[in-house]
């Protein structure tokens, strides 16, 4: 199966990569022969089978709602690419 | 003077009760055989110095399991230098327990990959053969047991990354029951598959590995309280063991002749120890797990990877003025291959006018497969097949066509699929590689794999000295 250019574009940019302009066929290419194999589960006719999310049978776990410590600025900042007066600095949003 | 190649860890316990040896010297040694050795497996990724926590038996962590002061990388260029500010539920387990860190593991970059040639720091080598990989993602923590460089390690397992390592090492790997082992300050990968799991030289290592980690954690809620306590095993028979053969995890195309051949051995032996056998079926489990494994955990790794946006750690794309192309450079240079493929794939088996096609079709090809599973332990208590259709393949042989590499968990995907259990233990050598038995049980059956996977190790009596190492 052929996945198109602006297919490849288009799901880059809703998964935040830029893809340089010299290896979009290669993704293309890459893509399209994955979807082909995992395209195999199309075979089974599953209309009257439930979905599993998730394989155990847990439903609805509740926490207790009290305040507990959590990490103080100074340690949520640590690992900070560009850190100022206690915030995470980013470019502006063109 | 410590043969840290042939020392189980209750060996170094034992000495270490009886005085013979301290938990520092125990780390002196193995420290030791890791500059001797690490050069050629590269095992570890960071290895500690200095004075070590703990008074018990060293261990070596998969550098996905987030440790407080100690770098952990995931085996990714977009988290080099992070060092984290809290420990995960399992790192504080360990130190609870007393068991010095050793170092952290080398993997395939986010644990995705079966060969650890995926890692952003360079491929790890087999201790068989370090022409050969160690298999992956948890390949570091598999070549760092089987070569002597730690006395156990854990790892995490989501398609087949604790039990495809052991078995082309020659250990012993659990990749436990969905839920019985937290998560918390676990690099996600997909969320409803992954699980820690022991990497060890003998299943009795492995029992209590896993009772050291297992059980209820509140800061991950998809963990339970096991249903019973983990038991060391003992009992050297299989006496009223019903064992299932599934056909299609067995006659597979692409197992080859000498796996098979170790496996069928062992499968006699398990019956010369007292176990029932019988053939049962598992018709579309196999033919569409690995299908079904290839939507599912890259559309949650797509959704788990998204944090990576070089804001509040890790990797920052230089020399940009917008925050969006901000976001998209720093992702776009610093994951591998193989992460930006699966985060594509996923996104777009997620996306609108695709998802019901392939995420929601998934999701219900997880509800056969989990059937099927049911349908087999109506009849037997544990089924047993190989754990990979090859023994370790040469690095380079698969790492440039993922749908090959991908193939390396055909036979362990599926029980994943399901939240199922499954021990490997090595049952012999194919060309003088180790072979991996892979037995499966249903949920929290745990206490029954180390039943059986004692037995037949006892039985089948495998040398887990790499060869070329032994003295």
């Amino acid at each position: 199966m052929t996945i198109s250019r602006d297919a490849v574009l288009h799901v880059a940019r809703l998964a935040r990569l830029e893809i340089p302009e010299g290896e979009i066929a290669r993704v293309q290419e890459d893509l399209g022969a994955i979807l082909d194999a995992v395209s195999k589960v199309s075979e089974l006719d599953l209309d009257d089978v439930e979905p599993t999310s998730h394989p155990l049978d847990v439903v609805n776990v509740w926490g207790a709602d009290e305040p507990r410590p959590s990490l103080s600025r100074e340690d949520a900042l640590a690992n900070a690419p560009d850190p100022e007066d206690g915030h995470f600095r980013v470019p502006a949003v063109g | 003077m410590i043969d840290t190649l042939r020392l189980t860890a209750e060996d170094a316990a034992g000495l270490l009760e009886r005085g013979e040896v301290s938990s520092a010297e125990l780390v002196a040694a193995y420290r030791e055989a890791i500059a001797a050795r690490d050069g050629e497996l590269h095992a570890y990724l960071h290895v500690t110095d200095g004075e070590a926590e703990g008074d018990g038996v060293p261990i070596a962590l998969k550098d996905v399991i987030t440790t407080r002061g100690v770098p952990t990388t995931a085996g990714s260029r977009i988290l080099e230098g992070y060092v984290p500010v809290f420990d995960s539920t399992i790192a504080s387990r360990v130190k609870e327990a007393g068991l010095p860190l050793l170092g952290k593991t080398n993997l395939d970059e986010f644990a995705m990959g079966s060969s650890t040639e995926n890692s952003g720091y360079g491929p790890s080598h087999n201790p068989w053969d370090p022409e050969r990989v160690p298999g992956g993602s948890s390949g570091g923590s598999a070549a760092a047991v089987a070569g002597g460089l730690a006395p156990w390690a854990l790892g995490t397992d989501t398609g087949g990354s604790v039990k495809q390592p052991a078995a082309l090492c020659g250990i012993v790997g659990l990749r436990p029951t969905y839920g019985s082992v937290s998560r918390y300050g676990i690099v996600a990968f997909a969320s409803s598959l992954d699980q820690v799991g022991p990497l060890t030289k003998t299943v009795r290592d492995c029992a209590w590995l896993y009772r050291v980690t297992a059980g209820l954690d509140p800061c991950d809620s998809t963990t339970v309280e096991l249903p019973e306590p983990v038991e060391l095993p003992e009992r050297e028979d299989l006496k009223g063991v019903r064992i299932g053969i599934p056909r299609e995890l067995n006659d597979l195309e692409g197992i080859e002749p000498g796996v098979r051949g170790r496996v069928d051995e062992a499968i006699r032996l398990a019956e010369e120890l007292g176990a029932e056998l019988g053939e049962t079926t598992l018709p579309r489990s196999v033919d569409y797990g690995l299908p079904c494994y290839y939507l599912v955990a890259p559309a949650e790794a797509s959704s788990n990877l998204a944090r990576y946006d070089g804001v509040r750690y890790g990797h920052r794309a230089e020399g940009v003025d917008d925050l969006t192309a901000l976001y998209e450079r720093t992702r776009w240079e610093a994951f591998g291959d193989e992460p930006k493929r699966r985060i594509l794939l996923g996104t777009y088996a997620l996306s609108a006018g695709y998802y019901d096609a392939y995420y929601g079709q998934a999701q219900k090809v997880r509800t056969v497969i989990k059937d099927e599973f049911a349908a087999a332990f109506r009849d037997f208590d544990v089924l047993l097949s190989p754990t990979s259709p090859t023994v370790a393949f040469r690095l380079g042989e698969r790492a440039e066509n993922p749908l090959a590499m991908y193939l390396s968990d055909v036979l362990t995907i599926p029980p994943n699929m399901a939240g199922l259990p499954g021990l490997s233990i090595p049952c012999g050598l194919s060309d003088g590689l180790p072979v991996g038995l892979q037995i499966l049980g249903p949920q929290f059956s745990e206490n029954t794999l180390f039943h059986v996977g004692h037995a037949l190790e006892r039985a089948i009596g495998f040398d887990y000295v790499p060869e070329r190492l032994r003295a």
